[in-house]
């Protein structure tokens, strides 16, 4: 693999029977992603099962309780390399139940992978899926029209189904959309090009995911940098050192540069940069660094490093987009703690605004009661204000989540509007 | 042209980094596991980078089953001494003494499984709000679904149908007296990636993980090392071969491949057309289809 290599992180959403588990075992198997320890024990219970050839899902089934059922139940990483990148899977199920494990996935996600049946076309779940891809901004969104093989490599049906996606994505918020007609059983433009289907000029999902353009997924305008720890190694030759621990959200910082520290407003200028124990004179997200200020400032964890003239708002109500993600319905009025970058606070849902009913996209201001996999805008107010940027601009720093402070439960993902 | 954006290798640093100082800034106690295998020794060395200058702010915790490569321990002393930590060993010997925990019996027999009750009761006892450890999710299929914070209930168990949703950079590190975490830096990164890694960076790994002369018994499909500890059986010889290992544990269950890589680029090379899974060796794995799943739900790494 070359030094200049990239990493993609891309989801795939589909429900059970589109053949989502099928698809990335074939794209493991094709780029030569599995070993021969795994083909063999996936080889043998294929055979067991009564399975013509091997079951390419398999490769990516995983816990005990979800070989048992079939079905997939959490988000599963599955990683494999080509000469031209590194990939991150993050496969998620296709289930309503589970639409917390697809907003989990999707969060980090360079690209989405959207299945649809050929012969079924766009179901409530495609849209479903959509929506999500679209609710958590993953820059690039790849549908995969699955089964090309059961509709006799029709050139129409699948340009049905392509009508019919871009029909109702015309209402979501996607950037680049790409349309693949695919067999994952039989590889069909899956890794090789299709000798079935010589009507799609178009390249096959592999070289897609191998040459999208993710350098500029990345925000590189909007300096910001929270602080995670300080370090004070307190030891001869640096007696006096304070170093700012963070990884950069977005943008670039160089050596010289004048900053102001957020939330005090104290201004300074950047003295030094650490990469480990390498100085360097720039860095940019989503490096991790350590640096040093002229002045001595009190600053720590949460507290966010900016650019004079370009600054976060500083608020404490705001809306946000919010999935709720527990069992355990919201509690009116009840106290939270809030996570933005490194900083917490404590919060309240001051309003749900309206619900969005993710089939049909219909805004639902009457149902107030935020249950498992309920996608609301709401009106959050916290205790102090946060260092805030739409998500639309910024996914770093326009992204929280809500902590139950009786369980330590991890219940709400929010994307400030 | 200044190019901005990383490679692969600086994405999953910079990843591993954030996730350190995470821990540092979330937890009270937490300790770093060491095996003296090469993740945990990459993890180390990722740790000494998230902190400079100061010192890595957390111990060394090496769960000990006595049944060690000589090698590993030399290796471990040593690197403690030069990174200037602290380190804690829990040992399984002492859990089997204090009647904690026994022995297996049998031809297979190893103290693989004992490191649990090993390693939970040092977890109480040092009062560890979260152990760092060098899992990777590429190793096995119930890693595959662990988190970069992966909550343990008060009996130390891992409960993978209520694993915490883990979005963006936002992880939650809260819990209750008893219960603990684990933290996994290094979780999207697979094998090639670590041996791409130990190249660029010129990390010193044990001599073990290179091509060497070595008396070894053929057991379960790979070339177990002799020791002190082996119990032979009557059809098995030991044979003298250059093997190396992919991956370093108990002694008496590692084992080693037949190869010449007696360097890193030569071992990256033979790593990039390998075609078993490194823990294709591991006897502890081959006890069945969910063996790590059960192991983790139990309180193992």
């Amino acid at each position: 693999m070359l030094e200049s290599n990239q990493l993609l992180r891309f989801t795939t959403a589909g429900s059970v029977d589109d053949g989502k588990s099928t698809l990335i075992g074939r794209l493991l198997y094709d780029s030569k992603s599995i070993f021969e320890d795994q083909l063999a024990s996936v080889e043998a219970t294929s055979k067991r099962r009564g399975f013509e050839g091997i079951d390419l899902a398999l490769f990516t089934d995983g816990l005990k309780d979800e070989r048992e059922q079939g079905i997939t139940i959490d988000v599963a990483y599955r990683y494999f390399t080509t000469p031209k990148r590194k990939f991150i899977i993050a496969d998620t199920p296709g289930h309503i139940q589970y639409t917390r494990n697809m907003v989990t996935g999707a969060s980090t996600a360079n690209a989405a992978l959207i299945l649809i049946d050929a012969r079924h076309g766009v179901i409530e779940q495609t849209k479903r899926h959509a929506f999500i891809a679209s609710l958590l901004q993953i820059p690039h969104m790849i549908v995969c029209v699955n089964k090309m093989d059961l509709v006799n490599y029709s050139e129409e049906t699948y340009n049905k189904i392509v009508a019919h996606f871009e029909e109702f994505s015309s209402k979501l918020d996607v950037k680049d959309v790409r349309f693949i007609p695919i067999s994952a059983l039989d590889g069909d433009n899956v890794v090789n090009r299709s000798k079935n289907m010589d009507w799609y000029q178009g390249s096959p999902l592999l070289h897609t995911l191998e040459t999208l353009h993710i350098s500029s997924d990345i925000n590189k305008i909007d300096a910001r940098f929270a602080v995670q720890t300080v370090l004070r190694p307190q030891r001869e030759g640096f007696i006096d050192y304070r170093g700012y621990a963070g990884r950069i959200s977005s943008g670039i910082y160089r050596v010289g540069d004048a900053v102001t520290v957020l939330p005090s407003g104290f201004s300074s200028k950047i003295t030094s940069i650490n990469a480990g124990e390498t100085e360097i004179q720039e860095a940019f997200a989503p490096m991790s660094v350590s640096m040093t200020l002229e002045d001595d400032i009190d600053i720590s964890r949460g507290d966010m490093i900016v650019k004079p003239n370009n600054q976060p708002e500083m608020i404490q109500e705001f809306d946000v987009m919010l999935c709720w993600l527990h069992d355990q319905p919201a509690r009116p009025r009840a106290k939270y703690t809030i996570m933005h970058t490194s900083n917490e606070k404590k919060a309240l849902i001051k309003e749900v605004v309206y619900q969005v009913d993710i089939d049909t996209y219909a805004r639902n201001t009457e149902n107030k009661e935020l249950t498992m996999n309920a996608i609301a805008r709401v009106t959050l107010k916290t205790t102090r204000p946060l260092m805030l940027d739409p998500y639309r601009d910024n996914r770093m720093t326009g992204s929280i989540i809500l902590i139950d402070e009786n369980t330590h439960e991890t219940v709400a993902a929010g994307m400030v509007v | 042209m200044q190019k901005f954006y990383l490679n692969y290798l600086d994405e999953l640093e910079s990843e591993a980094l954030f996730i350190l100082r995470e821990v540092a800034a979330q937890f009270q106690n937490p300790v770093l596991l060491f095996s003296g295998g090469k993740d945990s020794i990459v993890l180390t060395h990722l740790a000494k980078k998230a902190f400079y200058p100061a010192k890595i702010p957390f111990a060394l915790m090496h769960v000990d089953t006595g049944h060690n490569f000589p090698e590993t321990i030399h290796f471990r002393d040593k690197l403690v001494s030069d990174f200037g930590v602290q380190l804690v060993v829990a040992s399984v010997q002492q859990s089997i003494d204090q009647g904690r925990v026994a022995e297996e019996r049998g031809k297979n027999a190893t103290r693989n499984a004992l490191q649990t009750t090993t390693l939970l009761d040092a977890i109480e006892a040092n009062k560890v709000d979260c152990a760092i450890g060098g899992g990777r999710r590429d190793e096995e299929k119930a890693r595959a679904k662990e988190r970069f914070f992966s909550h343990r209930d008060d009996f130390g168990q891992w409960n993978p149908k209520n694993q915490r949703p883990e979005l963006w950079n936002l992880l939650n590190g809260k819990c209750f007296d008893g219960e603990h975490f684990r933290a996994f830096p290094i979780s999207n990164w697979t094998e090639m990636d670590v041996w791409n890694y130990i190249l660029r960076e010129s990390i010193q790994i044990p001599s073990l993980y290179f091509a060497h002369e070595r008396e070894v018994v053929w057991r379960n499909d790979s070339w177990i090392p002799n020791s002190d500890f082996l119990k032979l059986e009557p059809e098995e010889i030991i044979r003298t071969k250059k093997i190396r290992f992919r991956t370093l544990g108990d002694i008496t269950i590692t084992g080693g491949i037949e190869s010449d890589a007696d360097t890193l680029e030569k071992i990256v090379d033979e790593v990039a057309t390998m075609r078993q899974t490194e823990r294709g060796n591991r006897a502890d794995d081959k006890r069945g289809d969910t063996a790590m799943e059960d192991r983790k739900k139990q309180g193992y790494f």
